[in-house]
């Protein structure tokens, strides 16, 4: 069985038994030809007699040769013993064809063995047909099902079946055979299945099985229907066959993004504005709900509703158009309620969405910390991109490949010697200076917008750049500040990979100090706002009191209600902050496509086009065309991201926006990557890095997460506005809820529950576990390693033993045509073999007692330490060329590429 | 009988949707008139036909792609089942162990059961390309097959086999999303 390199036990198994039976075949079937006769002699006696009680028939068969029972423990025996013959001589037979066409091909040392076996299995088919028939011959007669032992024979044969069924596709054998195995297995787990069952239930498990049966069949059909859903399939495998997996993973990192998103969206929208628009007040019943008088004459401009205000402001995509009635409709839906636990379960979403995906990603690499170990491997054997089916990529490739292999070679060179380290300090310090001067002042720059944005909002007749001053800030800083950082780095002569890590991480730090910054000075204008709610309060109340209690009107009458659009109201901080986040969203998304137009495709037609009539190759030399900023463009997801989950509590229609965003933006960069762009000078994977955005996009929602977290739990929500104004914190409409709507002990177990003295343990509870979960993971990692050298202890002895063996025979070969006097060297040197050999073994005391047959003679024994390497699977058709059969070729070949070590 | 007839209960991997693409694909690499469904599923297509097709055009494996998967006698035409086994090995859901024994069987050049140095170098032959100036220099290249038997061959031998290529591999972050082909 050497030529299987994927075998299983299971399968190991079943082969061997086939052969086995196979060998023992022809005598068997005399035997129990004979027994058959028998059977019916018996019959035609005594048939009718055993046909009435089972027991007599056993008991009765026991004393009989040919019964079913002792047959088969007797072939059992049988097999077992020629089993071990017929394999072992197999196996060096085939031992012998790899040596004597040594270089001989795959197929060719596969195919054989293959026909070997496909014979037996036929043959077992006979067999086993006969064997069932005998058995069922007596036992129809005797009314009996089939022995005990032929059930468990027959019940593990259809496992086995079943499992190599289910495991077909993970072997790697060609289509052919990958057939007829399967066809074999089915026909035979169909064949003998029903027969498990016994008379009634015999059916029932029939029936049980074709269940189990249209159920996988099910299943596998749902798979299928449910990849034919994936969308965007198609345009994605055509950029991945255009610029490699690394900017399409970029498109799957969006996609991914865009059902996250689906799924906020449907939370949102399931759970709160369409509840609100169906079952709340209208528009125009209540001041929150109309457009106050002084704005109205505007509020349908395009200008105004262009900036959220207006009509758009006070409607259901911003929180202050919600009441706090505490149910609404006729559902009795708790709005308020709903809105809270959805803006923590869009967190929560979120959250579990990113780790989860995460742990996934972890999980197709096992481990991470080995990685180092095999830089120049990887380079060598996972480099290439078989998806690429553009030739101009591929010469891309090969020149990227190409540069890798010289850089790691020269990296691996000049490892050792670093030449002026002072200057390069220094050159880097400068550097990470000038990065940070930047940044604080990137920070102070929009830091003094925001507030300049403050006081024209308090004027009036601004123009538009004032109004939109923030948002031009922010995105000309993003896009003007990472390049500044990549001239800069330039000065740091880093490796590319590393100054790739370092730019990512200033660019993210850009991005984060803009974002709280913004975020401060936004948190300035709502702490105004607040100071200013008192005297706001008053004066709402005392217009209202004036307008009930004014004179010159008739007393009898009662006054009809003030209009909701002549009340005064306060600023209701929430929903300026949700303007706030909205504007920033569009802008993001306005400069983002404008910056494509005119950076990638305008410059490609400019390319294109100019090229016939210019001085020099434009094509190849200066502007050219623009490459896809891959790491770029997932930063800017991932904070437009940030943005989302900061606003959606404010903006429940943000998540909305986000979508069309994320729709347009997929379709629209779609097309601009083919149309314009050229594939990487240099092509890097981004699977690599794959799990380096998740954290980048979890750390952005941890800290997306805070300010939303301080809001809520300490700022007071606005007096006149949203589903939770005349509260005094926004998670008390939890506690109202606990104490309206669920019975009185629920409320104590939830103040139970929230008691310090019950969190604290548990978080302490939740610390230890992963301290232990990481000493655990450490000490795995800590015996792998010993494990790994250890084999290579063995192997360096192994290898030792062997080769000075082989130079032995090699002197002894040459001793026979010289006819030299090296009698007295050669005995030395199998001498210092035997010991060498022996030596080895006393090294390896456990292995000698997991094998017994270890310690045998010393030409045994290579091989039989090989066998018992843990790691290595036994030689199959690679690995070990078999040195003590043929020491020759591999002992020479080797002392001749390396040197033995020395011990 | 359609294709589907044929080909419902192969143990391969690929979805019913890809499977009739992918006859779709073998069909027109035919000679227009053996493009029946009986004739096609017998049919072998050479080589060269293989070869211009614009997935495996850029491919610098692709004549040891076709060699592995190819199962006539003369190992130069594939039948459509090995198509199929191509298409499957590459495809997303073949497991990351029969990726990797078949990229074992891929970059072994000289088919022998191990990577030896012949076998590597090749192998970075094949992955810097034609041209002259992305070659490698010899000491280059020596110091490169140097490394990377240091880092792999775990048992010293001089040669790279498959339990020590799959090791490698499995370890790879980007193995198996590289190691795809799509029609």
């Amino acid at each position: 069985m050497a030529h299987k390199p994927e075998l299983g036990a299971p399968q190991m198994a079943a082969r061997t038994s086939v052969a086995c039976s196979q060998l023992q075949f022809p005598g068997d079937r005399s035997r129990r030809k004979t027994s058959k006769k028998q059977t019916s002699k018996a019959e035609g006696t005594s048939g009718r007699h055993r046909a009435q009680s089972g027991q007599k028939e056993e008991a009765g068969g026991n004393l009989r040769p040919g019964s079913p029972r002792r047959k088969q423990s007797e072939r059992r025996r049988r097999q077992e013993e020629l089993g071990e013959q017929k394999r072992s001589p197999a196996g060096r037979n085939l031992e012998g064809r790899r040596k004597r066409d040594g270089k001989a091909s795959f197929r060719g040392q596969r195919v054989p063995p293959e026909k070997e076996k496909e014979v037996p299995k036929e043959e077992t088919w006979k067999q086993l047909k006969k064997h069932r028939s005998t058995s069922l011959a007596s036992s129809a007669s005797g009314g009996e099902s089939l022995s005990e032992e032929e059930l468990t024979w027959i019940l593990e044969q259809v496992e086995e079946k079943k499992k190599l069924i289910a495991t077909m596709r993970n072997k790697p054998w060609p289509m052919a055979k990958k057939l007829t195995e399967l066809r074999e297995a089915q026909a035979f787990v169909e064949k003998y299945e029903g027969a498990l069952g016994k008379g009634k239930g015999k059916r029932l498990y029939a029936y049980r099985m074709l269940m189990a049966k249209k159920w996988v069949k099910f299943k596998r059909d749902f798979g299928n229907f449910k990849t034919q859903c994936i969308p965007w399939e198609m345009k994605i495998k055509d950029i991945e066959s255009h610029f490699g997996s690394s900017v399409a993973s970029y498109f799957i990192f969006l996609r991914w993004m865009y059902g996250v998103n689906l799924v906020l969206f449907g939370l949102i929208f399931g759970l709160i504005i369409i509840p609100e628009v169906l079952m709340g007040m209208p528009y125009g019943s209540i001041p929150r709900k109309t457009v106050p008088r002084a704005e109205e004459e505007k509020a349908m401009d395009f200008s105004v509703l262009w900036d959220f205000e207006g009509y758009i402001k006070y409607s259901a995509l911003f929180y202050g158009y919600y009441n706090n009635q505490r149910t609404i409709g006729w559902l009795r839906y708790r709005l308020p309620m709903a809105y809270f636990m959805v803006g923590v379960s869009v967190f929560g979403y979120s959250l579990m969405i990113v780790i989860r995906s995460m742990a996934s990603n972890t999980q197709g690499s096992t481990s991470e910390g080995e990685n180092d170990n095999f830089t120049f491997s990887f380079k060598m054997f996972t480099s290439w991109d078989y998806l690429i089916g553009n030739s101009e990529t591929a010469d891309n490739k090969y020149a990227s490949i190409t540069t890798s292999f010289k850089e790691s070679i020269v990296d691996e060179q000049e490892s050792n010697k670093e030449e002026n380290i002072h200057l390069t300090r220094f050159l880097r310090v400068l550097a990470n200076f000038l990065i940070i001067c930047c940044l604080c002042g990137s920070g102070y720059l929009i830091y003094f917008v925001v507030k300049r944005s403050q006081e024209f909002s308090k004027m009036q007749n601004v123009s538009w750049y004032e109004r939109n001053e923030v948002e031009i800030v922010m995105s000309l800083l993003g896009m003007f500040c990472p390049p500044l950082f990549e001239t800069i780095a330039a000065l740091e002569n880093y490796h590319p990979r590393i100054g790739l890590k370092w730019q990512l991480g200033r660019i993210f730090a850009l991005f984060l100090g803009n974002l709280y910054t913004f975020l401060l000075a936004l948190m300035d204008d709502v702490h105004l706002k607040l100071s200013n709610e008192d005297t706001v309060k008053n004066i709402t109340h005392w217009t209202l009191f004036n307008y009930y209690n004014s004179s010159g009107w008739n007393e009898s009458v009662p006054r009809p209600p003030l209009h909701p659009a002549d009340v005064p109201r306060g600023s209701c901080w929430e929903t300026a902050v949700g303007i706030e986040f909205m504007r920033l969203t569009v802008s993001d998304m306005l400069v983002t496509y404008i910056t494509i137009l005119l950076g990638d495709f305008l410059r490609a037609c400019f390319v294109r086009f100019m090229n016939y009539c210019w001085c020099w190759d434009l094509e190849a030399g200066f502007p050219s065309y623009a490459e896809f900023d891959i790491s770029g463009n997932v930063l800017g997801l991932i904070f437009n991201q940030g943005m989302i989950w900061m606003g959606s509590f404010y903006a429940p229609g943000l998540v909305g926006v986000n979508v069309l965003r994320l729709l347009t933006s997929m379709y629209f960069q779609c097309w601009a990557v083919m149309s314009s762009n050229v594939p990487h000078e240099r092509v890097f994977k981004a699977s690599r890095s794959n799990n380096f955005y998740m954290g980048l996009l979890l750390l952005v929602l941890f800290l997306s997460l805070l300010p939303v977290a301080y809001t809520i739990m300490s700022l007071p929500p606005s007096f006149d506005c949203g589903p939770f104004s005349g509260k005094n914190r926004m998670y008390d409409v939890i506690q109202e809820t606990i104490e309206n709507d669920f019975p009185t002990f629920l409320g104590k177990i939830f103040a139970f529950l929230a008691n310090p003295g019950l969190i604290i343990p548990a978080i302490l509870l939740m610390f230890l576990a992963i301290y232990y979960l990481n000493s655990v993971s450490k000490s795995l990692a800590r015996a792998n390693a010993q494990l790994r050298k250890k084999i290579q202890a063995l192997r360096e002895v192994e290898k030792s033993h062997k080769s000075v063996k082989g130079s032995a025979m090699v002197k002894d070969s040459g001793y026979t045509l010289k006819g030299s006097s090296k009698n007295a060297t050669q005995f030395q040197l199998t001498k210092e073999g035997t010991t060498l050999h022996s030596s080895s073994q006393s090294q390896t005391p456990d292995q000698k007692a997991q094998g017994p047959g270890t310690s045998s003679s010393a030409g045994r024994t290579s091989l039989s330490t090989t066998k018992h390497i843990p790691v290595s699977p036994p030689p199959r058709d690679s690995g070990q060329p078999l040195p003590q059969t043929h020491p020759w070729r591999s002992a020479s070949g080797k002392s001749a590429r390396r040197p033995p070590p020395d011990n | 009988m359609a294709p589907g007839t044929v080909l419902n209960g192969c143990p391969h991997i690929l979805l019913p949707s890809s499977r009739g693409r992918a006859h779709k694909r073998f069909c027109e690499l035919l000679p227009p008139n053996h493009r029946s469904v009986e004739e096609s599923l017998q049919a072998r297509v050479p080589f060269q036909q293989i070869l211009s097709l614009p997935e495996l055009k850029a491919n610098p494996f692709k004549e040891r792609i076709c060699g592995v998967f190819s199962t006539s006698p003369t190992r130069d035409s594939l039948s459509f089942e090995d198509f199929l086994d191509l298409l499957s090995v590459f495809s997303d859901t073949a497991t990351p162990d029969v990726k990797s024994h078949y990229a074992f069987r891929i970059f072994d050049f000289d088919d022998d059961g191990t990577l030896n140095r012949e076998d590597l170098s090749q192998l970075v032959n094949c992955l810097t390309g034609e041209g002259e100036d992305t070659r490698l220099s010899a000491s280059e290249m020596k110091q490169l097959i140097d490394n990377i038997l240091e880092e792999s061959d775990i048992d010293r031998d001089g040669t790279i086999n498959l339990s020590e290529f799959q090791h490698v591999i499995s370890r790879s972050p980007d193995f198996v999303s590289s190691f795809k082909i799509v029609l």
